[in-house]
């Protein structure tokens, strides 16, 4: 049997004490919190869907294990913003319909929102498609993830204040 | 925009207010914000995890398996092998809705003696956790005998071969015998013959198959699963021995389908745990699972010998057409049919003889995938039109636009086309929009190549396929839409609510859509074969113009004028002249629910009906009626390593009437990066049946660093079957992509590679025969 033991992380603004085996890993944990928004698309780390920022930085979460994480804060795409107060980014996708079946949207979102926190809050196009390149899209054909993302930069550069 | 009156067919006259406006889908919030449940997402109390044991030979006889260990590893509640369900079936047909005869192919749910595909299910595990049932899989011992299989179709077809299915291992043929193609070519200037093969392809949802099944106190096995067809309760029922009314599919937001979630996946699994274990059994594919679990795309080989006048009119076209079916026979027979039809693509052919087979084979099996068929035909009519064009010394869009059919023209089938046909526009349009052609730098060689295409939307017309809708009224004046139809991320319910919206006067906001319950949503049919805005796009129109008519006339009265002088609008009632003659939505509503008028309305839309066509000559009317459009391309080929670039991607399509047009934008651009993957990355290999590439880092799918800025044209001819005019766009959008690459690259380095996909060391090695020929 693995070791267990009880780990704390700040979920979404919330702090958490949760027992996890040593072999767990974050997106077992977060789904086991109810956190659904974060998506299982391949364990492998190949396709995005499970991304989430821990300490600020996407991360897959299918290939992180919670006991690497320890004291982390970790942010899903749930906890960037309310369906009452948005964030530029879910703004945006839903206005330019970046979202089809939507199953990888969460995953892109975070993908995009490491980018825009980390790297560059100006970015061109080449710079999104980097930044979204480890998150796979079977629907869209990704133009429209391009304009979303493209569009919230503004909007964020434009002096949007985090809640 | 669309915001003129119409009187197209199958269209109300009025003035659009919400139809053919870009609104954000209703489902966009949900999914973006991680709201939105899917099936995968639903747990329950006591809930058990199963897993599937699969094959890991392609051929083989199974002589023993040995559960012992695994049933009494602690934590395991159930183990299921064929000894458990000694005359259970699976079937692997469409599901109809009128009990219309089926194929006669149902197939063992797990392997009782003969293994036909790696990967086939040799038992079934429901546990506490899944890493118990994971341990539990590890512990069931069995012994597999190799069994001669058949690995290709050549091998399949060979005289003594071994026997996959039936008695010679071909599951299906079709024929078109129309005209006379002897004298068609006898009187040709030119004759063209050529090959070309396309490949295994895989769905690559990213939602991996799962669900979660529960048998409830009326003894319901209630199963919510992601599905494209909830009406496989039936065959469910069937397949575990209970009652029709004792299987519910509630389905949820489908994380992708593709076709991929058209046939049974995990649901007959599900029902037999649930009801041996007797509590709640989730089962979630790993990727790996999914690869293993799930039909692929047909891969084709298909000959076309096509005789020209000088002018470059087709006089003849033969195509012989043969798909691997692999190990069982699923869709095979209606993919093959599906191609059959669109084999001489947009053109007009009056001698056409077309032989087309399915054979099975020990790769695993095949069934639909978007373009079903006439996406693998494309590939063939589009790159052959390209090589006659430089047979003939004509331009390629030049000798397209010399065989397009026309409207009333007879197509394969000898029927007439009803609707319109805008392959010279659309095609002319798409091209246009690839600018200026930038010159060749150095080794970087840039070409450019267009495709056009048939593909049918709507069911095939003998399965006599029919949908329904509810659509209501609150008292508040919202509006409900009640309709079975599955949405697979295309915004196949958001369709349904904009229509409502437009017909009863209200904002898209305020009309909710249950759907996709077997139980207790109208049965609306399959949300495949570019059938869900069509079918049930239709029944919701008609449903909500029967409450609309309800409601005006009772307005009409209020007002004391005539019914056809109110319109409805912004939840307001109206006389259209004199609008401050007005009340609202609710309180007509209310003097209706007071008068005893039905607030809500149930229609069944009805395809047309068909009986078949005709076994030898292959004539007789098959679908409602087909969509066209094109694809151009821009690709930029570096001859020193063969890596292929596509630069720009145009897909101009003839939607009918588009309901939102960013929703035909979304399905424009993602299957256009479909088609890339098909084109020039994607490829199933199977070594001796055996899968070599089950993930994603070996299975590669366009990235958002592979896919250039995808242009979408929408044109609307106004003439389709659908809801105002609309046809289809979820199939049409991948069907001519592939080929337009394929003809773009050929353009580029001079050299055509005719087999899918057309990756670096193909490329390398063309032009390296090229050169020394």
């Amino acid at each position: 049997m693995n070791d267990a033991k009880v780990i704390r992380l700040t979920i979404n603004g919330r702090d958490f004490d949760v027992g996890a085996l040593s072999n767990e890993t974050l997106l077992e944990t977060l789904r086991g919190l109810a956190h659904f928004e974060v998506k299982s698309g391949c364990e492998k780390g190949d396709c995005g869907a499970c991304a989430v920022l821990v300490d600020g930085q996407a991360v897959d979460s299918c290939l992180t294990l919670t006991w690497t994480v320890e004291g982390a804060a970790v942010t899903t795409v749930a906890g960037l913003g309310t369906v009452d107060a948005p964030h530029p980014l879910h703004k945006a996708f839903i206005e330019r319909g970046a979202a089809q079946c939507g199953y990888c949207t969460p995953g892109l979102i975070i993908a995009a929102q490491s980018m825009l926190d980390n790297d560059t809050r100006d970015p061109a196009e080449d710079d999104i498609r980097l930044a979204l390149s480890g998150n796979l899209c079977r629907c869209t054909g990704y133009t429209k993830v391009f304009d979303a993302v493209s569009e919230a930069a503004r909007v964020m550069r434009e002096g949007w204040e985090s809640p | 925009m669309s915001d003129t009156a119409t009187t197209a067919r199958g269209g109300a006259n009025i003035e659009f207010r919400q139809v053919g406006k870009p609104l954000p889908r209703i489902d966009a919030p949900g999914k973006t914000h991680g709201k939105t449940r899917y099936a995968g997402d639903y747990v329950m109390p006591d809930m058990l995890h199963a897993k599937v044991l699969r094959s890991p030979e392609a051929s083989a006889i199974l002589t023993r398996i040995d559960v012992s260990r695994a049933r009494a590893l602690a934590g395991v509640a159930c183990v299921l092998t064929h000894a458990e369900l000694p005359d259970r079936m699976a079937p692997t047909d469409i599901p109809g809705q009128t009990g219309r005869k089926r194929l006669d192919t149902d197939q063992q749910i797990l392997v009782r003696e003969r293994v036909r595909y790696h990967g086939e299910p040799l038992a079934l595990v429901a546990a506490d956790t899944p890493a118990i049932a994971e341990k539990a899989l590890e512990l069931i011992a069995f012994d597999l005998e190799p069994f001669p299989g058949v690995y290709s179709v050549e091998e399949a077809l060979a005289p003594g071969a071994p026997v996959v299915q039936g008695t010679d291992n071909v599951v299906s043929t079709y024929k078109v015998r129309k005209g006379d193609v002897e004298a068609g070519f006898a009187a040709a200037d030119t004759i063209i013959e050529k090959t070309y093969r396309t490949q295994f392809i895989e769905h690559a949802f990213l939602e991996p198959e799962v669900g979660l099944a529960w048998v409830d106190e009326s003894e319901v096995v209630n199963i919510r699963m992601s599905t494209q067809v909830i009406e496989h309760f039936r065959f469910i029922a069937e397949a575990i021995g209970v009652p029709h009314n004792k299987v519910r599919i509630l389905g949820s937001m489908v994380g992708g389908g593709f076709g991929g979630k058209e046939d049974i996946t995990v649901e007959i699994y599900l029902a037999l745990l649930a009801r041996a274990a007797g509590r709640p059994v989730r089962l979630c594919y790993t990727r790996e699972d999914s690869f293993f679990g799930h039909g692929k795309r047909h891969p084709f080989t298909i000959t076309h010998r096509t005789g020209f006048t000088r002018e470059g009119k087709i006089t003849a076209l033969r195509v012989d057409m043969t798909a691997d079916a692999g190990a069982y026979v699923y869709l095979s027979p209606y993919v093959l049919l599906y191609a059959t039809v669109a084999s001489p693509g947009p053109y007009r052919v009056d001698n056409l003889h077309v032989d087309a087979r399915a054979i099975a084979t020990n790769n695993m099996y095949t069934s639909a995938f978007r373009g079903f068929g006439a996406a693998q035909a494309c590939i063939a009519h589009e790159q052959q039109m390209d090589e006659a064009a430089k047979a003939l010394g004509i331009d390629p869009m030049e000798l397209r636009r010399r065989n397009f059919l026309r409207t009333g023209d007879l197509i394969a089938t000898g029927v007439p086309i009803e609707s319109a046909v805008w392959s010279d526009e659309c095609m002319t349009r798409a091209w246009e929009a690839l600018g200026e052609r930038p010159p060749d730098r150095g080794p970087i060689k840039i070409g450019r190549g267009v495709a056009t295409y048939q593909q049918s939307y709507g069911r095939i017309t003998w399965l006599h396929d029919t949908s329904e809708a509810w659509v209501g009224v609150e008292m508040d004046g919202t509006v409900v839409v009640r309709s079975g139809v599955t949405d697979i991320g295309a915004g196949q319910v958001s369709a349904l609510a904009q229509i409502a919206a437009e017909l009863l006067g209200v904002n898209l906001t305020d009309v909710t859509v249950h759907n996709s319950d077997s139980a207790t949503t109208p049965l609306a049919g399959t949300t495949t074969a570019t059938r869900a805005l069509y079918m049930t796009g239709n029944a919701v129109r008609l449903a909500a113009e029967a409450v609309r008519n309800r409601l005006l006339k009772r307005a009409a009265r209020e007002f004391g004028v005539q019914s056809h002088e109110v319109d409805a609008a912004n939840s307001m009632v109206f006389v259209r002249e004199q609008p401050q003659t007005e009340m609202t939505l609710a309180d007509l509503v209310a003097a209706c629910a007071s008068e005893g008028i039905h607030r809500s309305e149930l229609v069944m839309f009805r395809a047309p009906f068909s009986d078949g066509i005709d076994a030898e000559t292959g004539q007789g009317r098959v679908h409602p009626d087909y969509a066209y459009g094109a694809q151009a391309v821009e690709v930029a080929v570096d001859t020193e390593t063969g890596e292929v670039t596509v630069l720009k991607s145009v897909g101009a399509h003839d939607v009918g009437q588009a309901i939102n047009p960013d929703a035909v934008e979304g399905q424009i651009e993602g299957g256009t990066s479909q088609g890339h993957g098909y084109a020039l990355s994607e490829e199933l290999i199977y070594k001796e049946g055996k899968l070599v590439t089950p993930s994603f880092s070996e299975y590669l799918i366009p990235t958002a660093m592979d896919m250039p800025r995808v242009q979408s044209i929408i044109l609307e001819s106004r003439s389709g079957v659908g809801p105002f005019g609309a046809k289809g766009i979820g199939e049409p959008a991948l069907t001519p992509v592939a080929p337009a690459i394929a003809n773009a690259v050929a353009d580029a380095i001079g050299v055509r590679i005719t087999d899918l996909p057309i990756t670096p060391e193909k490329v390398v090695e063309a032009l390296a025969s090229k050169g020394t020929s």
